[in-house]
């Protein structure tokens, strides 16, 4: 299996998913910069956590426009699994890949914390290690994770079995409290919470880990 | 030829920064506060440019395709003229 991480200026989450994926897949991922015009073949693509850009104009703005999005589109319409975290997430709403907003927390403060996570399906190649209706535990760090969408595109959301996450909590103010959502194939999963931050009990818990099994084994198949 | 961008939330889209604004408007003493939104202005100059409408709908393109988050925000485009006038 070939996994490749998009590196854009002012990602900073990147070396965590480096790690966690060598950890799980027993090689380092490819690490592509923002400018490039062609992927490595892989198959997977995680879009890290960080601050693209500066988070100018909005958070992912600038990103989703990058070169390297438009192999990236071109990997998700062949159906390339691709995992976008935090700022991945955001970058992925931006490029219209998944749908809604990420806004500003309701709190209007940064919050870095462990987060409970209700797991609402396991129906993805991202979540098959995983039960529907599970909790877990996984670290959280953003100011703009407050997830929005019409109300008809939530409904949409939750009659296709595409909430991937809520939060066990209110977190951030996000809708229905939304934490991570998927794509209509399943294959594009975006989500706030960081889970290649939970992969070793040395550092505070492995349900992230399963994540990153689920998909390995997915490929696999 | 310069124009102006407005650049706001939507009606229905929680802005928690106008709240926070308001709020410390209330706390400064200021009577008869109400809704406060926050937005964005982004001012564009465009050397050489002359006709009107074929700005207006290159800046409304540049709006849906960057400047603005149509999912949940509207864009106003103003131009030179309109901003002299004003």
């Amino acid at each position: 299996m070939q996994a490749a991480v998009v590196v854009f200026p002012g990602s900073n989450r990147d070396r965590d998913a480096v790690r966690a994926l060598t950890l799980v897949m027993g090689r380092a991922p490819h690490t592509v910069w923002h400018h490039a015009t062609e992927l490595p073949k892989a198959d997977l693509i995680v879009l890290p956590g960080g601050f693209s850009h500066g988070d100018y104009l909005r958070c992912g703005a600038m990103a989703a426009h990058s070169p390297v999005m438009r192999e990236v589109r071109a990997a998700a319409e062949r159906g390339v699994p691709i995992l976008g975290v935090c700022n991945g997430f955001q970058i992925l709403v931006e490029a219209h890949l998944l749908p809604g907003a990420l806004l500003r927390n309701a709190a209007l403060k940064f919050s870095c914390k462990r987060v409970t996570l209700k797991v609402e399906t396991s129906n993805s190649p991202f979540l098959r290690r995983y039960n529907a209706g599970e909790q877990i535990v996984i670290p959280s760090a953003h100011g703009e994770g407050n997830y929005f969408a019409a109300p008809d595109v939530v409904k949409q959301l939750e009659d296709d079995d595409r909430v991937a996450f809520r939060y066990a909590h209110s977190h951030n103010g996000s809708v229905k409290d939304i934490a991570g959502i998927l794509s209509a194939n399943r294959r594009v999963l975006g989500m706030m919470p960081h889970p290649e931050d939970a992969i070793e009990e040395l550092t505070g818990g492995t349900d992230g880990k399963r994540l990153f099994e689920s998909i390995v084994e997915a490929v696999a198949q | 030829m310069k124009a102006r961008i407005f650049v706001t939330l939507k009606d229905g889209v929680l802005d928690p920064q106008g709240k926070a604004i308001g709020h410390a408007l209330t706390g400064l003493g200021f009577a008869g506060v109400g809704d406060v939104r926050q937005g964005k202005l982004i001012e564009i100059d465009l050397p050489g440019a002359k006709d009107e409408t074929s700005v207006r709908t290159q800046l409304e393109e540049m709006c849906r395709k960057l400047l603005a988050n149509p999912v949940i925000e509207d864009f106003k485009v103003e131009l030179a003229s309109q901003i002299q006038s004003s």
